[in-house]
């Protein structure tokens, strides 16, 4: 297989390179013109920033339908029949914190439709990894999402995440509807899927499986919503790590040899305050009018770098001090490599200083925010300068102010002390001023967590909330966990606070974990919500966005989609001391011996009325009479 | 174990129980008490080791060099204090901020029953200041809490200093796997009382506080530093905690780990320990510091802020830094160094706390004794008790017994000492605004001598009332009642020194003697004041005594009364401010089984 992608690796890059002097002309003309324009815009900038805002939409705008052209005439003159595509982009944004994001999404596009009648085998793989493949096809999947991460991404003093994920593994897959053993498909493919990322995901089992009714919405083509074909499983206990890190590279047609994959040195990734990588699989679109179908593989890896830790107390960053590594070249595969700096708060540069400075800019709405990015497009020569190698360096100059408060976050705590009951808190906040909204809350509890449901109370500026939806499965003792949904809505400006009473399970000997004084973990709840949003969210899909403003759908254009994972929570569960068996043996054996035997002994044995013996000088005499054969005294 | 079953036997070991009874309660008596002393001899005592892996064998090494800024911001804080006249609220929250942690307060009120004379509070008000500095990579699952107090006056400030500047060093650092609590606490217990109870949103002692914004997940242990000055000359430990409870020996053991590594001297109950154990010098040393263990884990009240973490299954200790010994200098950055070692070894816990010993005494911070050396001696007393029960001189009658006595004979006193030990137990607290209208004397001297008042009240009043109810008391009456009162009193201390060995074995060694041989043909006036001698109250003045002559600030009879007053006062608001118990043991059911002691005494 090795051989077989590098050859066509080969070929790829020979159609590349020939075609891409003639657009690389083009924009870089473009990019002149560019410079020109933000002189402008910044002259406009100070006078009035919407019109400044304007210049941009359209320059953004401009360079992309660029983009398309070029994209079009390449798929119309020479790549008719194998249409695979392959983009990289690298964000970076400077967090109020004084942390720096870096979020890498990779997206390849397989032209193919294995899922309709007669083209189940499908044996040919370009771009696309042929490990997924083949798992796509024989369990049918029709979407899949996994991530790994470490860490927790701390939501009040980052934002947002692009694409969120829980800490720990969490695994959500939704089958197609012809699949008639959905737990059989799904006990194998996790099986699969722990050898292909080397994780332990085998440990999902049903136990720690269940069917979201409303919380988990397929994100692509189809609209399933029986929930029987879907399957959400997390392993809040799983330590990623490098291991786990070097089959996720494999999956890229360039594996970390060539584009931005070459920044990710484990060792550097695996020094930062948050690890994701994610693998995102779901059918979409061909083309704007939708008549065929093709799979689209995402793959993000989030990383937040801690200023204080690495930078030694010099708030300056590189890509070299970020990553030990310069970018020296786009993966010849890709039809875009790009790489964002998020330069909204800095628009005067007043904040912070990149250097090289860049002439393109870009616009997007993500998360219900208008962001401005520095965009360096890696395909093109002059981004690597005189030394061939690419070095972002960011300079920090002023102190950043506050971040907005985000407008939903969530947190979780256990309350009460001892080892029999607790109970379990869930706060959320909607921090809009004016907007109420609804969020859906989920919540998958182990079985050894005896939830009292008719405990379950919701509150919001203490008063009592009614949810609108409840859909609650109780769990069964071994077999599966608790699963509580509801859907409930914030009042604006307020605080939610859901609490449930539990108790704690007392295991057989044989279930505790080898370090069972650790504690058992408890999964993250997801809160999916529409947040309103601050500025029109584009619902235009046709238009190619950056990554990763485009990964979630967006239906309207006054709200957008965020989902946020509270912290999972470690419990404590009576645990016996395991030196005791031992102890237990003796005490029992001795009790046994003792007791049962004085018992058995008393009961079984049956009295008479015992004479008194007689006196030494009676029986002495009653001796000689038996001698001298006389009846004996009585 | 033809004992039991065979009927000879049987007699003969009966036989030989009633004959020499006495004589074996007495050498039980008295194997006890050897016992218990010969506890503190080294060569029967066992040497501590560290149980737990993950942090026995694991290589730590201390950097941690800004002693000098500790000092520099110690300064800073006290400036502040000064300004604020109290927390510094304000400047504890940037200073936090600024090293990189995320910052929260809790405020809290609380009133107090009746004010606290020793502390000088009655409405306390105050405010906690935390600091979290959250683990790279890590789901807010697990925290270690490191706290300061903020204390009035000049004490402390060095505590808060280095626990700023520890926090500034640790942000630095990328190894940390639990995220690591930075708490400075007002009004010492009551705001850390405040604060536990926030975190875990529980309200056991009727606190007011504002719920915590920042929390870490479950707490795998905490540190509580108390530096007082820039020179420390030695360190000393601290691990009695509310109700008696100790932490896990593996934290003592760390810190004498550490201690050793350092070369920093380290004291346990404020005493430095002695190689001489063969000589009478070093027996003694041991021995006071062992029975210094004992008084200070009966009086069941947390000798440090650390003690109320216990309660919430968290192990924690305090470190105290003492300057008393001259030769002996180290700076700051010695300590800073000591905790970071403890703290990184902690980091590295896999597990809560649970390999070594939670039930133990400690001679010397290098030798314990653990629970199956020193239940003996409670045993023997125990025993004491279950022998005079089985033979009181009981041998032709049963409870069953149709001419025996009835159950009302029995029943009044029991009803009677109870009623007085309830009267004991709520009357102080709620009558001393009436005591305080009729009396010259102050809320606090008006509880505390209510409740001297009703505990001497209580002598005079059972053995008049039950003769009242149910007539002239019987032969066999008084023998039912002492049977009863002897198998409570058992109960009683068995499952007291199950929980809380030292209160247990000092109960058992003053009230055994004379409740088991108490009978009501002893001379009145002799048995009356060697009951009264031997009461609860008159222990609770012993120990006062003692206690003071061990820690080597002996008192006069006068100074010791006045003592005397203030613990039971202090004991009254340590169970209403933190839920200790001792004294509702006290007053609801030790004190009514030695009335009923008292009352067979008085039977006629």
């Amino acid at each position: 297989m090795a051989a077989h992608r590098c050859g066509l690796s080969v070929v790829c890059i020979l159609i590349f390179s020939s075609l891409a002097h003639p657009s690389s002309c083009d924009t870089l003309e473009k990019a002149n013109d560019n410079t020109a324009t933000k002189r402008r815009i910044s002259e406009v900038n100070t006078d009035g920033s919407v019109a400044g805002e304007d210049m941009n939409e359209r320059q953004w705008q401009s360079t992309d339908v660029e983009v398309n052209r070029s994209d079009g005439t390449k798929n119309g003159e020479t790549f008719a029949p194998a249409k695979d595509q392959f983009q990289e982009e690298l964000v970076i944004r400077p967090l109020h914190s004084g942390d720096i994001y870096a979020s890498f999404q990779f997206r390849t596009l397989w032209d193919t439709d294995f899922l309709q009648e007669g083209q189940k085998k499908v044996s040919h793989y370009r771009l696309f990894p042929k490990s997924l493949g083949q798992v796509l096809s024989k369990f049918s999947v029709q979407e899949l999402h996994i991530s790994f991460t470490q860490g927790f991404w701390r939501t009040m003093q980052w934002g947002q995440p692009f694409i969120p994920s829980p800490p720990g593994a969490e695994l959500w897959v939704w089958f197609h509807d012809t699949v008639s053993d959905v737990d059989g498909n799904w006990k194998e493919l996790t099986n699969v899927l722990s050898g292909i990322f080397c994780a332990s995901l085998n440990f999902i089992d049903m136990t720690n499986t269940v069917q979201p009714s409303a919380s988990f919405k397929p994100l692509g083509l189809g609209n399933a919503t029986d929930h029987r074909f879907l399957r959400y499983a997390t392993l809040p206990r799983e330590i990623v790590c490098t291991e786990n890190l070097t089959p996720w590279k494999k999956l890229l047609p360039c594996g970390s040899k060539a584009g931005l994959a070459v920044l990710m040195k484990s060792e550097k990734l695996f020094h930062s305050s948050f690890h994701s990588q994610a693998v995102h699989i779901r059918p979409i679109c061909q083309d704007e009018q939708c008549t065929s179908k093709a799979w689209e593989l995402r793959q993000t890896l989030n990383v937040v770098f801690d200023h204080y830790t690495s930078g030694q107390g010099k708030k300056e960053w590189s890509l070299f001090k970020m990553f030990s590594r310069t970018l020296t070249e786009a993966c010849p595969l890709a039809s875009s490599s790009k790489v964002y700096v998020d330069i909204t708060d800095n628009p005067e540069g007043e904040l912070f200083e990149l250097s090289p400075a860049t002439p393109l800019l870009s616009q997007a709405v993500v998360l219900g925010d208008r962001r401005t990015y520095s965009v360096y497009d890696l395909t093109r020569a002059e981004t690597f300068g005189q030394l061939r190698s690419f070095n972002l360096l960011l300079r920090w100059k002023g102190d950043s102010g506050d971040m907005l408060r985000p407008l939903l976050h969530a947190e979780r705590y256990v309350a009460g002390f001892g080892l029999q009951t607790g109970e379990i808190h869930t706060v959320i906040y909607n921090n809009h001023p004016y907007r109420a909204f609804p969020v859906l809350l989920m919540d998958s509890v182990p079985w050894y967590l005896q939830l009292y449901i008719h405990t379950l109370t919701v509150t919001s500026k203490s008063r009592d909330n009614k949810p609108s939806y409840i859909h609650y499965q109780p769990a069964k003792d071994r077999h599966r966990p608790h699963l509580l949904e509801m859907l409930i809505q914030l009042p604006p400006h307020s605080m939610t606070e859901v609490t449930v009473q539990f108790e704690r399970a007392l295991l057989k000997w044989t279930e505790y974990t080898p370090d069972p004084n650790h504690g058992f973990y408890v999964g993250s709840s997801v809160v999916s919500a529409l947040v309103p949003s601050m500025v029109a969210m584009s619902t235009n899909f046709t238009q190619d966005q950056p990554l990763f403003s485009s990964f979630v759908p967006v239906k309207e254009e006054s709200s957008y989609f965020v989902r946020v994972y509270t912290e999972p929570l470690l419990v404590n569960l009576p645990t016996p001391d395991f030196s005791m068996p031992y102890n237990v043996i003796c005490l029992t054996c001795t009790v046994v011996a003792v007791g049962y035997g004085s018992f058995y002994n008393l009961l079984t044995r049956t009295f008479q009325v015992d004479e008194p013996s007689p006196p030494l000088a009676k029986r002495l005499a009653n001796f000689i009479r038996r001698i001298r054969g006389v009846p004996l005294l009585a | 174990m033809g004992l039991l079953s065979d009927p000879n036997r049987r007699k003969a070991l009966t036989n030989l129980l009633t004959r020499l009874n006495a004589p074996i309660c007495m050498v039980c008596y008295l194997a006890a008490i050897v016992w218990f002393m010969g506890l503190a001899f080294e060569p029967f005592t066992l040497r501590t080791y560290m149980s737990e892996n993950a942090m026995g064998s694991t290589m730590v090494e201390e950097r941690f060099s800004s002693g000098e800024r500790a000092l520099s911001l110690a300064k800073e804080f006290d400036a502040h204090k000064r300004k604020a006249g109290g927390m510094p609220v304000e400047w504890l929250v940037k200073a936090m901020q600024a090293r990189g942690l995320e910052v929260f307060t809790q405020s809290f009120s609380r009133k107090l029953p009746f004010p606290d004379e020793n502390k000088e509070r009655y409405m306390v008000r105050g405010t906690n200041v935390y600091g979290i500095l959250r683990a790279p990579r890590a789901p807010r699952t697990e925290a270690l809490v490191i706290t300061a107090p903020c204390s009035p006056g000049n004490s402390d400030n060095q505590a808060v200093g280095l626990l700023l500047a520890l926090a500034q060093y640790f942000r630095n650092q990328i190894f940390w796997a639990k995220d690591i609590i930075f708490l400075v606490n007002e009004h010492d217990l009551i705001g850390m009382q405040a604060w536990l109870e926030g975190y875990h949103h529980t309200n056991i002692t009727g606190m007011e506080y504002s719920p915590l914004q920042g929390r870490a997940g479950s707490i795998q242990a905490a540190l509580s530093l108390e530096l007082s000055s820039d020179v420390i000359t030695s360190l000393d430990l601290i691990l009695e905690g509310l109700n008696g409870q100790l932490p896990n020996l593996d934290l003592a053991n760390l810190f004498y780990a550490f201690c050793q590594k350092l070369g920093v001297l380290c004291t346990i109950q404020g005493k430095l320990q002695r190689n001489d154990w063969d000589t009478a010098e070093g027996y003694t040393h041991a021995a006071q510091t062992m029975m210094l263990m004992v008084l200070k884990q009966a009086c069941g009240r947390s000798w440090g802020d650390h003690g109320l973490f216990l309660r919430y299954h968290i192990e924690a200790a305090s470190i105290r830094g003492i300057n008393g010994f001259r030769h002996y200098k180290m700076d700051v950055a010695t300590i800073g160094r000591l905790l970071e070692g403890m703290v990184r070894k902690l980091n590295n816990l896999l597990e809560r706390l649970h390999q070594s010993y939670f039930f133990y005494l400690l001679p010397s911070l290098s030798r314990f004794v653990s629970i199956g050396y020193y239940m003996p001696a409670f045993g023997l007393l125990a025993v004491i008790l279950l022998l005079r029960v089985s033979f009181p001189g009981l041998d032709h009658f049963t409870f069953f017994n149709p001419s025996g006595p009835g159950v009302l004979t029995v029943l009044t006193p029991v009803v009677i000492s109870h009623l007085t030990g309830v009267a004991l137990y709520l009357l102080p607290v709620h009558l001393q605004e009436m005591a305080v209208e009729h009396f010259p004397v102050s809320e606090t001297e008006a509880v505390v001598l209510t409740a001297v008042a009703i505990y001497t009240a209580g002598l005079a009043l059972p053995h008049n009332t039950q003769r009242l109810l149910s007539g002239e008391g019987t032969e066999q009456g008084w023998k039912v009642l002492k049977l009863t009162a002897l198998l409570y009193l058992a109960v009683l201390l068995g499952c007291t020194a199950l929980i809380n060995f030292s209160l247990g074995f000092v109960l058992a060694v003053t009230l055994v003697p004379i409740t088991a041989s108490m009978t009501p043909h002893m001379p009145k006036a002799l048995s009356a004041l060697a009951m009264v001698l031997l009461s609860p109250a008159f222990t609770i003045l012993y120990c006062v005594f003692i206690y003071q002559e061990l820690i080597e600030a002996p008192v006069s009879v006068g100074e010791g009364w006045m003592l005397f007053l203030s613990v039971i006062s202090q004991g009254i608001l340590d169970h209403a401010l933190y839920g200790s118990l001792v004294y509702p043991l006290l007053a609801l059911f030790i004190y009514p089984c030695w009335l009923m002691f008292w009352n067979i005494l008085f039977w006629s």
